[in-house]
């Protein structure tokens, strides 16, 4: 039963994955990541951690991608314009190597676990376990963590602050400049 | 029951989407997803691997990693609002000059 579930799911990811790098436009690859980080969800209760799947529904497919979607519907993103000038080496040598990484990705991976057959689920974290551990052993990063967030905060609001009138008055001579010359 | 190394070639494959996103796409947007799914990757090997050795802090380091990306996805996006608001444009390969 367990199995079952983690190959539909894993299916599941492995499809949106590739198809957030098939689609053109950003708001489907958006979309498909949402069933990416949604079906990681269900991996991660199959392995005993309702916390993290809870967070990660909540937090990355419901917070971050929406931060993300906002984005692009603020930016207007269109689709990504064909790029011609994928240069032929590129493909020849990047492909491959692209191949071999991750042929050694998974062996480095599935080595680390071939010694031992001990298998993975069933063993619950709950979160007042989490709790407890998150707030002794470590508080430190725990407080580390909220001035990040703080500090990410302040530097978002700063970049994406309007611009000063002096500075856009210099970005638009700028442009101008460049369309002058070509 | 699952064995364990299927939860790793899982991250492993994740991982490796993420990396092909991140050479082959040339709509920042979409580089910064690939980011995210391959953050998304390491944080499944992290608890698998706290599931199988029965420690929990596996999975307190994923929480960690969360508020990293949170501020990460913050940080990027109004990087790119900056970059589209002076370039108009979100094709990387358009925007490799430091000097406008």
């Amino acid at each position: 039963m367990e199995l079952v579930l983690f190959w539909v799911f894993a299916a599941i990811c492995i499809g949106g994955a590739i198809n957030l790098l098939a689609q053109k436009h950003p708001i489907n690859s958006a979309l498909s990541l949402v069933v990416v980080m949604a079906s990681l969800a269900v991996e991660y209760l199959l392995l005993g951690a309702e916390f993290v799947a809870a967070v990660q529904v909540i937090i990355y497919a419901g917070a971050i991608m929406v931060l993300f979607i906002f984005v692009i519907m603020l930016l207007n993103a269109g689709e990504e314009p064909h790029g011609g000038k994928t240069s032929l080496v590129a493909k020849l040598v990047g492909l491959p190597a692209l191949g071999i990484l991750a042929v050694m990705l998974v062996w480095a991976l599935t080595a680390q676990a071939g010694g031992s057959v001990a298998v993975a689920g069933a063993e619950p974290g709950p979160p007042q376990v989490i709790a407890r551990l998150l707030f002794n052993d470590f508080l430190l990063p725990f407080e580390v963590t909220s001035v990040l967030v703080l500090i990410a905060i302040m530097g978002a609001v700063v970049l994406a602050a309007p611009l000063q009138p002096h500075h856009a008055a210099k970005i638009l001579a700028a442009q101008a400049g460049e369309g002058g010359q070509s | 029951m699952v064995p364990i190394s299927y939860y790793l070639g899982l991250s492993a494959a994740l991982f490796i989407c993420g990396i092909a996103g991140f050479l082959l796409k040339r709509n920042i947007i979409t580089i910064f997803m690939s980011i995210e799914l391959m953050l998304n990757a390491v944080n499944l090997s992290f608890v698998a691997f706290a599931a199988q050795l029965h420690n929990l802090a596996g999975q307190v380091f994923v929480f960690f990693v969360m508020v990293v990306a949170a501020a990460e996805a913050a940080v990027g996006l109004a990087i790119i609002i900056a970059v589209y608001r002076t370039r108009n444009t979100l094709n990387v390969d358009q925007v490799d000059l430091l000097k406008l």
